[in-house]
């Protein structure tokens, strides 16, 4: 079992690996330098890098196939070197990422292209496409680095991009905030990547990849498993999953369901490349992967049943994603030859979920910006190319077979029944329970949308097409989610192997293959029927009383009151008392100076200046209690 | 209460109990005294005995004594480093460089002198 | 007894004796140059002093030596430090002698007039500054590179008071906000007064504890030199109570001059009254000659100490970090804000000094040039968001100001990001390099609590990039005004630095590597 991880040495074509970071990067830096003098290139210089970066990533993908072991690093320099502490900026390509630096390019091509269309009557476009590119250059660089520091690095300036795109639309205050609630979330997962790293300098003395995976085997299980639980954590924050969920969905305040693809295709999927990036650590501790099971498991079901009670079209499709990541966290924690299933089945969501959300940008652009489901209805024969392409995406998601969810996310499910022991029943009807409530809520969502009678606001009287441009994408997309499940019968699979452990032997799942293959299908079809018989008729216009289930999952579960209760309330309650001690209790009184200066000045009313007396008297006991601890401790006055 | 980190421990126990009845101490009085304190007269003058405070306790001195004060110290700590070196300086070993390191001493606070008498601090009116 | 002519190596001193010399004849310059000449001979003056110092000090890189009877020891990080001051003070300088923003400068002619009196509201109108602060800055600069090569306590002590004097006037300088200048200045004064005293106990305790120890066979017994007093850690026969009550007010005196909690106090009025030029300037330098003299006491003096005062110095370290976390969260004023911040980054700092390795040292140094850097930088934009009335630091006058100048509120937004310790600025590389030193240490508690404290204290700063850039600007948004060229040199070194210090910190960090080791 124990072999040493090497990465050859990139030479010839892969040498310039990192021409990858540096091409958007640029792009970014020359259009939010330029500002508004860009205005007018902007978004063909955007499109074009990203473009570039397609052509790039798909000749190294080849090239890579004459390489030993399929991997290539590349030191560039040294980047900190503090005592025993080294970090270079190095890359890292292998086939995972590579598979992710072909979904970043290609898909973020295609959404590049359709923004053109989507923003072309937005003042500030151009800023818009630098922080895209800003975006797509951090991204690369997370899945790029060949250490987690370059992933941590990749990894803020991710949250720094996506920070500033959910928050684009500032005239919105809901907009706002919503970008603050990602940046808080983000931030308590980013605390557990940032300890983590930590911890792999404090015990295995490197952050390089092959160091940490290769040193995994030495260290004692309870460390494996506080630094797994520890990136697990940053890995919840950055894909949404439970317990850091909730920020996702209002990310959709974005101004555009462009935007808010990327926190639907490629940066959330930030956090399933870090697990199986981690694989190494993952595998070695059975614990650790129970937990990472278990919170696909129930992110997947909690996506599923918030997903079903919400009225917003990107809500919708938000907490779907949610949901659908959950499968891939499932899959990665599942270990073995699950590990690929995972990735794979990211690949034909990045596809589908692609193609749906620019769906349904589509459908808001021809409707006024009107993101309510009941609203909608009808569209089907006004909207010929988003109703077909949509439905393409559809099919996908809930696994009809012969398009692509039905490849990837079976395989995941039969692997989920292969667990030992009662847990197999556990994670496999999990999982299963799954698809049938993804087939009901995203029928609910088709058949609302584009079927049933008309239900729009006064104010629209012709919803229109878009433009081909916008048009175009959504046709490429709908042929990729029809066909990426093809990926599970080519090599693809198996080439990804490599880099993540293969076990011999698959045990044999606790029902036989056919058994939950029908299973699922008719739990899916039951889902679809359902759905289509509850709404082919329209719905209610407006919120109807509901039941404690259909309550709660409106409320999120009540995640943001478990979350205000748990970290909010105490967290401004110690705030508001440390004031409090500052300013009343030190100060002793609001100083009367400062307000006979500042007589009308609203600046100067606030300054709450302190007595010179109470400070010296805080002072003095903090003298106090250092000497004290100084000379009572070390004199052995106290014990 | 051992170890390395023990008698610490037993300090922090200490400060918090000292915290807690000086807490409780207060506590006590805000619950124990009366909500309406008597003011018999005489209460709030400074000396309770009866006798009046001469004067208003706001009394202004003429700046240019504190100047003066000031520039005195100068010279009486310029003084203290004078005599030692006055004691020594012609033995062997110390010579010119001494005497040199003296006079850019005695410069320097001459300076202070210059610019005070520069900026017109030396005139009494 | 015998007294012995102390050699004093001129050369090593050089850089000393430069400032010290300019600063006197910044007073020659006040007497007797015409008053219309002042202000440009003061400026050009004090920057031509430090140029050649900083010059003066490069030759002498190389230098490792105890000179000055004992009193002066320049050794690597005593010249890093020194080095790091001046090129600090150089940006701080330019700041002060900004004039284009406001008519007659920052500063007002005369401190002490009555606020409101018919000469005070006459001279903030229309006198000019006063000159009298270049003297002041050049000797308070001489103060702090003494401070950070003092080989003695008493050395130490009167570097202290020297670097200390001219700060407490220059504080009271504002040609705005009269009133709260001079607060500011007295309350400096009077606590720093306090912590001097506390200082100088604690030397006294010192002198009693080595009083029959020699640091080598012929010394005379007894000091407050520093090889004295190691020597005395491990031999003296007195009471160590003398020992341990000595450091921790030594301590006391030393974490007041680098605001740690809880001898922060003075920080928050004295940052907000303070003319925002010498703000920048106390944050910045200061800031690195109290850590210079606080790393040369524990690590040369008490160095046989370091088992017993990690607890406690750590316990501080970890409330400072909290305070000043916790309360920049609800701050409104941007220049307290900056203090508070300055208070938890007082933290980080202690955590780099208490990691008890040699990478403590230059990691700590690291941070405090990094650190100064972005501060100036930070205060050169406050003093450029002005209306009528001065500076406008309200955090609700920044609303909406990205709208108005894109520019400056994107160099403040990356400053911010910096002090943040977000990836490819120098807030990153810094806190990674304390924290990796504090780790090798075996810090691992004050590590855990930095992180923490440092992700809290992401908040306030990203609260302040949100009001720029998501806020629609009203009627009250200020204008920024146009930086003269001594503000925007300031601003660009700044900024490059942080930028540069971010992407490729590896010269800066081998050069404080390499100086990284005292000598005793």
């Amino acid at each position: 079992m124990e072999q040493t991880i090497e990465y050859a040495h990139a030479t010839g074509v892969l040498g310039s690996v990192w021409l990858l970071i540096a091409i958007p990067l640029v792009s970014s830096a020359v259009i939010l330098l330029l500002g508004r003098r860009s205005a007018k290139f902007a978004h063909w210089l955007g499109t074009a890098a990203i473009g570039a970066g397609f052509v790039l990533t798909l000749i190294y993908f080849f090239s890579l196939r004459d390489q030993p072991n399929r991997a290539v690093e590349r030191n560039l320099w040294e980047f900190i070197s503090v005592g025993n502490l080294k970090v270079d900026i190095g890359l890292l390509f292998d086939p995972l990422s590579a598979v992710f630096c072909l979904l970043i390019t290609g898909v973020g091509f295609l959404i590049h292209l359709y923004a053109v269309g989507y923003m072309a009557h937005d003042e500030r476009r151009h800023t818009f496409f630098g922080y895209f590119n800003l975006f797509a250059a951090a991204m690369l660089l997370l899945v790029l680095g060949n250490n987690y520091v370059m992933l941590y690095l990749g990894w803020e300036g991710v949250g720094l991009a996506s920070y500033l795109l959910i928050s684009f639309w500032y005239t919105r205050p809901s907009a706002a905030t919503a970008g603050k609630k990602a940046f808080l979330m983000n931030r308590v997962g980013d605390a557990g990547l940032v300890i983590a790293i930590f911890t792999m300098f404090a015990y295995l003395g490197s952050t390089n990849y092959a160091d940490v995976f290769n040193g995994v085997g030495g260290l004692s299980s309870t460390v494996v498993l506080l630094m797994g639980l520890l990136l697990l954590l940053g890995a919840t924050g950055k894909s949404g999953q439970f317990p850091l969920q909730a920020w996702l969905p209002d990310a959709m305040e974005g101004p555009t369901p462009v935007s808010a693809l990327i926190h639907a295709a490629t940066m959330v999927t930030a956090g399933v490349y870090l697990i199986a990036r981690s694989n190494a650590i993952f595998s070695a501790n059975e614990v650790l992967q129970t937990v990472v099971v278990s919170v696909g498991a129930l992110t997947l079901l909690i996506g599923c049943i918030i997903g079903a009670a919400k009225d917003d079209i990107k809500r919708v499709l938000a907490w779907s994603t949610v949901s659908q990541i959950g499968y891939m966290f499932l899959g990665v924690g599942l270990g073995g030859g699950a590990y690929a299933l995972a990735i794979i089945h990211l690949l034909a969501h990045g596809f589908f979920k692609a193609n749906m959300f620019l769906g349904a940008g589509s459908v808001m652009h021809g409707m006024k910006d009107q993101v309510d489901i009941r609203r909608f209805g009808g569209l089907w024969k006004l909207m010929p190319w988003t109703f077909g392409t949509f439905t393409a995406g559809w099919l996908a998601i809930v696994g009809f077979p012969g398009f692509s969810g039905f490849f990837t996310k079976e395989p995941i499910i039969v692997a989920a029944f292969e667990r030992e022991g009662w847990t197999a029943w556990l994670y496999g009807w999990a999982a299963l329970l799954g698809a049938g409530l993804t087939a009901f809520y995203m029928t609910r969502l088709w058949v609302l949308t584009f079927l049933g009678p008309k239900r729009w606001t006064e104010d629209i009287e012709h919803p229109h097409e878009s433009p081909p441009i916008m048009v175009g994408p959504l046709v490429l997309l709908a042929i990729g989610s029809a066909i990426a499940g093809g990926l599970m019968a080519s090599p693809v699979a198996k080439w990804l192997e490599p880099p993540l452990p293969h076990e011999a032997g698959h045990p044999e799942p606790v029902m036989s293959h056919g058994v939950i293959t029908t299973l699922s299908l008719v739990l899916t079809f039951a889902g679809i029927g359902l759905a289509y018989l509850l709404f082919r008729r329209g719905t209610a216009l407006v919120e109807q009383p509901a039941g404690v289930v259909v309550t709660a999952a409106r409320r999120n579960l009540y995640a943001d009151a478990f979350n205000e209760i748990v970290f909010e309330k105490p967290g401004i309650f110690l705030t508001r008392a440390l004031v409090f001690l500052d300013n009343r209790g030190i100060d002793g009184a609001v100083n009367g100076l400062a307000a006979a200066v500042g007589g009308g000045s609203g600046r100067l009313r606030r300054l709450q200046t302190g007595f010179v007396r109470s400070y010296a008297m805080s002072m003095m006991a903090g003298a106090l209690v250092v000497v004290a601890a100084f000379v009572a401790v070390q004199m052995g006055w106290l014990s | 209460m051992t170890g390395y980190l023990g008698s610490y421990a037993t300090l922090g126990l200490l400060l918090v109990a000292s915290v807690l009845i000086f807490v409780g101490a207060f506590t006590a009085n805000r619950l124990l005294s009366p909500a309406d304190p008597a003011e018999p007269a005489g209460k709030r003058a400074t000396y309770e005995s009866g006798v009046d405070p001469v004067g208003g306790d706001w009394a202004q001195m003429q700046i240019r004594y504190y100047v003066y004060a000031y520039l005195y110290v100068l010279f009486a700590v310029e003084a203290v480093f004078l005599f030692p070196w006055a004691v020594i300086f012609d033995r062997p070993g110390f010579g010119a460089t001494t005497v040199v390191e003296m006079a850019i001493f005695v410069a320097v606070l001459a300076l202070g002198i210059l610019y005070a008498w520069r900026k017109k601090i030396l005139d009494w009116t | 007894m015998t007294i012995k002519f102390p050699d004093i190596d001129y050369a090593a001193i050089a850089p000393l004796l430069i400032m010290f010399g300019v600063a006197a004849l910044g007073v020659l310059v006040e007497a007797f140059v015409p008053k219309r000449a002042r202000h440009l001979t003061q400026l050009v003056l004090a920057l031509a002093g430090l140029v050649a110092a900083l010059v003066v000090l490069v030759t002498q890189a190389e230098t490792r030596v105890v000179t000055a009877g004992g009193a002066i020891a320049v050794d690597g990080p005593a010249l890093f430090l020194q080095g790091s001051i001046i090129v600090l003070a150089i940006m701080a300088v330019l700041l002060i002698g900004e004039r284009s923003l406001e008519k007659g400068g920052p500063f007002v002619a005369q401190a002490a007039i009555t606020v409101g009196s018919e000469d005070d509201r006459r001279q903030a109108a229309r006198a000019d500054g006063a000159t009298e602060v270049y003297p002041l800055a050049t000797f308070a600069i001489f103060g702090m590179m003494l401070f950070v090569s003092a080989n003695d306590l008493l050395t130490m002590f009167i570097a202290l008071e020297v670097l200390s004097l001219p700060l407490y006037l220059m504080c009271a300088l504002a040609r705005r906000r009269r009133l709260v200048s001079q607060e500011a200045a007295l309350k400096y004064f009077m606590l720093g007064a306090y912590a001097s005293a506390f200082f100088l106990f604690g030397v006294a305790l010192v002198y009693g504890f080595t009083a029959s120890v020699q640091a080598a066979p012929g010394r005379m017994a007894g000091g407050v030199d520093f090889a004295t007093i190691h020597a005395a850690a491990t031999q003296s026969p007195a009471n160590r109570a003398l020992l341990f009550g000595g450091l921790a007010m030594i301590a006391i005196g030393l974490l007041f001059k680098a605001a740690a909690a809880p001898f922060h106090v003075w920080t928050p009025d004295v940052y907000q009254g303070a003319p925002t030029a010498v703000t920048g300037f106390m944050a910045a330098c200061t800031k690195v000659a109290a850590f210079g003299a606080l790393l040369r006491v524990l690590y040369v003096a008490f160095d046989g100490a370091r088992w017993d005062f990690t607890p406690v110095l750590g316990a501080i370290a970890i409330l400072t970090m909290l305070v000043g976390a916790v309360l920049s969260v609800t701050q409104t004023d941007l220049k307290r804000l900056l203090a508070y911040s300055s208070i938890a980054n007082a933290g980080y700092l202690l955590v780099g000094v208490l990691a008890g390795v040699r990478e403590g040292i230059s990691s700590t140094m690291f941070y405090l040039v990094a650190y100064g850097f972005t501060v100036i930088a930070a205060f050169a934009v406050v003093t450029l968001v002005r209306d009528a009335d001065g500076e406008a630091t309200h955090l609700s006058r920044w609303a909406g100001l990205g709208r108005r100048s894109p520019v400056f509120a994107g160099v403040f937004t990356f400053i911010l990001l910096a002090f943040a310790g977000i990836p490819l600025t120098s807030g990153f590389i810094s806190k990674f390099a304390v924290f990796g030193a504090a780790l090798d240490g075996g810090q691992t508690w004050l590590v855990i609590a930095g992180v923490i404290t440092s992700m809290v204290l992401a908040f306030p700063y990203l609260r302040v990039v949100v009001m720029m850039w998501l806020s629609e600007p009203g009627e009250s948004t200020p204008t920024i005004a146009v930086p003269g060229a001594l503000t925007a040199a300031a601003l660009v070194i700044g900024v490059a630095a942080t930028l540069v210090l971010g992407v490729a910190p590896a010269p800066l960090l081998n050069l404080s590597d390499t100086a990284g080791q005292f000598i005793r």
